[in-house]
């Protein structure tokens, strides 16, 4: 299975998307976002950064970018794609999923190993995990406060569209503790924390076992590959 | 010579983390005189020429699909102004 990772000018996390990937045993396709070729992926990935700085709007400019008309397109007839970070950021900008996201509410730039509680296992990307399950990854953003208005909200929460919630700790001031989403297909979903750096044991947050051995994020890109598999 | 000025605010109803950490700069300096400060933006768009209404519509629709997200940020002017020397 091919899953694109689309790199933009300040991307930071495409090549640990990409490993991810591998990692899950997927085909990783390397993309760029100047282009409008998606060279027949079957999934995609946009990746955590800043892209273009977070001038204007975090993700505002990029959600612009030539190879984003390819990606709306994709998503529309229903190709799995995932945000993470800045990527999704993209998907808020681009209107693929509801709310916003803005400067965090404390003001500081954070980063932390984030327990996250996975709301919805109905998607591509959460099919591995279990209602419920508590799951601890990276999280590092300045801008990662989830708002929308209380009819959206209500809506939100009403469909059911609430992928992952933060536990514990609500890092930036997020409603309703909203640390992901999906939208009505579940085929899109974005959050703010970052599966694609708690793939690897030795490389990930710290587990009760084991220092930098937790592997959470994995399951996400397995999930899109046990999903493709099964169909 | 003349430009086109959009404003853009964040939406009355949201926080706005910078406009607040502005206020407690202006608490720290003694200054109580404020309640509320909030950071908003200012585009300048040049053109070559006078401003058309076909530019005028262009600034507008680009205010709204680019310059600005309706879910956070409110449009509160958009105007013709002369043209700083």
């Amino acid at each position: 299975m091919k899953v694109g990772v689309v790199t933009f000018p300040g991307s930071l996390d495409d090549r640990d998307a990409l490993r991810a990937i591998r990692l899950a045993g997927g085909e990783p396709v390397a993309l760029w976002h100047g282009e409008h070729d998606l060279r027949g992926v079957d999934a995609l990935v946009l990746p955590g950064g800043f892209s273009y700085g977070d001038y204007l709007r975090c993700g505002a400019i990029a959600a612009h970018s030539p190879i984003m008309a390819e990606v709306i397109e994709a998503a529309h007839k229903g190709m799995p794609v995932l945000g993470i970070c800045n990527g999704f950021q993209m998907l808020v900008e681009t209107g693929l999923l509801p709310g916003g996201l803005i400067r965090n509410d404390h003001g500081d730039f954070i980063c932390r190993d984030q327990k996250l509680r996975v709301e919805n296992t109905d998607t591509p990307w959460t099919n591995g995990y279990r209602e419920g399950q508590e799951i601890t990854i990276p999280l590092k953003n300045g801008e990662g406060g989830f708002i929308a208005d209380g009819e959206t909200l209500k809506r939100i929460e009403g469909e059911n569209l609430v992928t992952f919630r933060y536990v514990e700790v609500n890092p930036n001031g997020s409603l309703h503790d909203i640390a992901g989403l999906r939208n009505d297909t579940g085929k899109i979903v974005g959050l703010m924390p970052h599966p694609e750096h708690a793939v690897e044991s030795g490389f990930g947050p710290d587990t009760a076992q084991a220092m930098k051995s937790g592997t959470d994020g994995l399951v996400m890109f397995q999930s899109l590959l046990r999903q493709v598999m099964a169909a | 010579m003349a430009i086109i000025v959009i404003e853009v605010m964040p939406k009355k109803e949201l926080l706005d983390p910078a406009g607040k950490a502005v206020l407690g700069a202006f608490h720290r300096q003694g200054m109580s005189d404020f309640r509320e400060v909030r950071i908003g933006k200012r585009f300048e768009l040049h053109v070559e020429g006078d401003v058309t209404d076909a530019h005028r519509e262009k600034a507008k629709t680009l205010a709204e699909d680019l310059l600005s997200n309706g879910v956070i940020e409110d449009i509160v002017d958009i105007r013709v102004e002369d043209s700083p020397a």
